[in-house]
């Protein structure tokens, strides 16, 4: 992605100083940071490394569940996390696939050339499978993936990474020649729940998902050997053999010890027992390696201050930035008809951006965490804030701005003296809007590993657990509130006293 | 005073102000008077610059208006228009002392002024912590006087001052800024489309249609010796309702 260099060298600004809390311990012994993709195999592997890590005395950090294998694999890549759990056929088929490796020892290069190492295999291969009701398969007669040809009538949905992966739907449409019409990607836990309801028929497994026994579902058998295998292996920077030797030992350690097994019984624990990964992820190293983790769960209190706390932090530095940016372009906007087309066309623009999307496009530039996240939230304030100012100062009667101009004011104590003072009402509902959209959207930065509330969120959904869900929702939802509140207050201070006055005779005279 | 050299002005392809010359000598009251969108609007807010000319030239004070002097121009003459353009955010007291704090003048100073304005346009002191929304029509534009008086300027510019009152409050401020107008001998160019209120207040009118002057003078020359047909349509417009009403009394 290429850039002009001014705005890189903002973004990268904004950046560091936005960093700064972030890093203030960059001097501890070794921080070790590893991600996992959002779902829960992928959470458990990472607290797993987690674990280990901190066995190996360093300090920890997991950015869990984080949105998609592309994220996962440029902060690898970056540096922005040291380890994470992949399978090799997600690495041969859809990373890598352009180099088009056909043997392990290419796939070991591969990683080699980037800085990257692998471990060997974990012992379980998490392939994709073609579920179906056991029910609906004995009633069809489906006992292999060609035989849905005969079946065009079924309806498909797949989790959203199957659906565009090129090793997903696609190429498997192609390889069996696959009739059906109606296939939908969607969310891969609610895809289950939809099977469960019937309004689906078919959808993407994944060889241990604990979800198979308990929805009463059978795999399709690949007759035409259509999925690669997904050994479950970690990847890991390779610098972290000099940084963290032991940590590396550590990892190797697992090589071979997860059979898919026990893999789908950790995930039936966390996902349909409601254990705490944490807790299954120390189970499994004291029952398979012996290693006894000092793991510490937070409490249900401590987990809502840390997401209230980043929460806060995620608005307050993006609001306050926009707040300071977007009135001064709003001025400029209002007193040039020409930027005034450019400023409210570009900001126009970047709101047009879907939220999500946003925050992914900021990952090239910023990596994963609080920062980008932090960015795409300031560049989301910004358009009801300028548009407001604009408005604002627009909508003052010109009788008014001409008087003071007759008397001689310069431009800027007009806009000082009287014009500020007249948009006070617009531009702050222009910030409340902003706030309000602030605060919900910052839920979405969870996705990119900066936390807050959208954290329980996005757990809530992947163990389908309505009680984590409100965890997130309910606060964000009263945060919106109160900072909108806080803003009332605000006005009520800044408001000039003869404008209330003049709403109040103008409402009587209605 | 107040000379124009061949001043126009339009909009795009409509003709606000012909090419015009106007001389307005120092202590007179000129009046600006003609039907809507004859251009004394636009004359009156060329001579405050609000506006800028396509051609020609406002000399004020021995010297041509240009964007660089005009702030400082603009302290020499006050402006009144039809609603007082009063900021409705501050209190009268602010509102006609805000140029007077922008240029940092001494605050005794402007209290003394604030004390002798109030008393010249007969407002109580206490109305001065008021706000604009707290007036009536009638205050509101003695206010907008005492704002243009502040700074003492030499020019007055009036733009239909006494337009949105009533008729008896129209008729009392009327007397009394005249009485005004006379005790501080400023020299006064005021636009009104009311002929009465023209012949009350001016030595001089202007009287104008569709961008240029058609006839200069006191109202004896216009309706004695009227240029064109239209002064005499212009003037007996307005005489006839004062004429049926002196009849009905008869």
């Amino acid at each position: 992605m290429k850039l002009p260099s001014g705005l890189r060298a903002v973004l990268l600004g904004l950046a560091v100083a936005l960093l700064t809390p972030y890093v203030c311990n960059a001097e501890t012994p070794v921080r070790i940071t590893v991600g996992s993709k959002s779902f829960t195999e992928s959470v458990i592997l990472g607290e797993i490394l987690r674990h280990l890590v901190r066995q190996a005395g360093n300090e920890a950090e997991h950015q869990r569940q984080l949105g998609g294998t592309r994220v996962l694999w440029n902060a690898l890549l970056s540096g922005d996390i040291d380890a994470y759990p992949e399978y090799t056929g997600t690495l041969l088929q859809e990373i890598l696939v352009k180099e088009n490796l056909q043997t392990e020892a290419a796939l070991h290069e591969a990683l080699a050339a980037r800085g990257l190492r692998m471990t060997a295999p974990l012992g379980f291969n998490n392939t994709y499978a073609i579920g179906i009701k056991q029910t609906l398969a004995r009633q069809l007669k489906l006992k292999t993936i060609s035989d849905l040809k005969n079946h065009p009538e079924l309806v498909f949905g797949f989790g959203n990474e199957f659906m565009d992966r090129a090793d997903g739907w696609p190429g498997l449409q192609k390889r069996y020649q696959l009739p059906q019409q109606n296939v939908r990607g969607l969310d891969h836990d609610l895809a289950y729940r939809g099977i469960d309801a019937g309004t689906l028929h078919i959808t993407d497994l994944y060889a241990t998902d604990a979800e198979i026994d308990y929805y009463q579902l059978i795999a399709l058998e690949d007759d035409l050997h259509y999925f690669p295998v997904y050994d479950a292996v970690i990847v890991y920077r390779a610098d972290l053999e000099q940084r963290a030797p032991e940590v590396v030992t550590l990892f190797k350690r697992l090589e071979g010890r997860i059979d898919a097994l026990s893999m789908s019984k950790m995930n039936a624990q966390v996902k349909l027992h409601g254990q705490r990964d944490s807790v299954v992820a120390a189970g499994f190293l004291k029952r398979t390696l012996d290693l006894e983790v000092d793991y510490r769960v937070k409490t249900a209190w401590q987990r809502f201050w840390q997401h209230t706390f980043e929460h806060l932090i995620l608005v307050g530095i993006s609001l306050t930035a926009a707040i300071i940016l977007a009135i001064p372009l709003g001025i400029l906007a209002a007193r040039s008809a020409r930027l005034g087309q450019v400023v409210l066309g570009v900001a126009g623009i970047i709101q047009t951006i879907p939220s999500l999307a946003l925050f992914v496009f900021m990952i090239p530039l910023l990596g994963i965490g609080g920062p980008p996240a932090v960015v795409a939230l300031f560049l989301y304030s910004l358009l009801p804030i300028i548009r407001n100012t604009y408005a604002g100062l627009k909508d003052i009667p010109p009788a008014i701005v001409e008087s003071a101009q007759a008397l001689g004011l310069p431009s800027r104590a007009r806009l000082r003296i009287v014009e500020l003072p007249l948009a006070t009402r617009s531009i702050l509902a222009g910030i409340k809007t902003s706030a309000v959209i602030n605060v919900g959207t910052a839920t979405l930065s969870a996705l990119i590993g900066a936390g807050g509330y959208g954290q329980p969120i996005l757990t809530g959904i992947r163990l389908d657990d309505m009680g984590l869900i409100l965890q997130g929702a309910i606060p964000a939802a009263i945060l919106a509130l109160l900072v909108q509140g806080l803003f009332e207050l605000v006005e009520r201070g800044l408001l000039p006293h003869g404008l209330r006055l003049q709403a109040e005779t103008t409402k009587s005279a209605r | 005073m107040l000379l124009l050299s061949q001043v126009s002005k339009r909009y795009g392809d409509a003709l606000a102000l012909a090419a015009t010359d106007l001389q307005v000598p120092g202590g007179e009251t000129l009046v600006l008077i003609g039907p809507s969108g004859c251009g004394k609007s636009t004359l009156l807010r060329l001579i405050a610059g609000l506006i800028q000319s396509d051609s020609g030239s406002i000399t004020f004070e021995g010297a041509v208006l240009t964007p660089d002097n005009i702030l400082q121009a603009r302290q020499q003459m006050g402006y009144v228009i039809q609603e007082g353009g009063l900021f409705p955010h501050l209190t009268v007291r602010d509102n006609v002392t805000v140029m007077a704090r922008y240029l940092r003048r001494d605050p005794d100073w402007i209290d003394a002024r604030l004390t002798e304005l109030s008393n010249l346009v007969q407002l109580q002191p206490e109305l001065m912590q008021r706000f604009p929304a707290e007036l009536s029509g009638g205050q509101r534009q003695r206010v907008s006087l005492m704002r243009a008086l502040m700074l003492d300027p030499d020019l007055l510019l009036l733009d239909e001052p006494l337009g949105s009152l009533d008729p008896m409050i129209r008729y009392q401020l009327q007397q009394e800024l005249k009485a005004i107008f006379a005790r501080l001998g400023k020299t006064v160019v005021m636009v009104t489309h009311d002929i009465a209120e023209a012949v009350y207040f001016g030595q001089t009118l202007v009287l104008m249609r569709d961008g240029y002057i058609v006839q200069t003078g006191s109202f004896k020359d216009l309706a004695q010796a009227p240029a064109e047909a239209f002064v005499e349509q212009f003037i007996s417009a307005q005489r006839e309702p004062m004429a049926k009403l002196t009849e009905a009394l008869k």
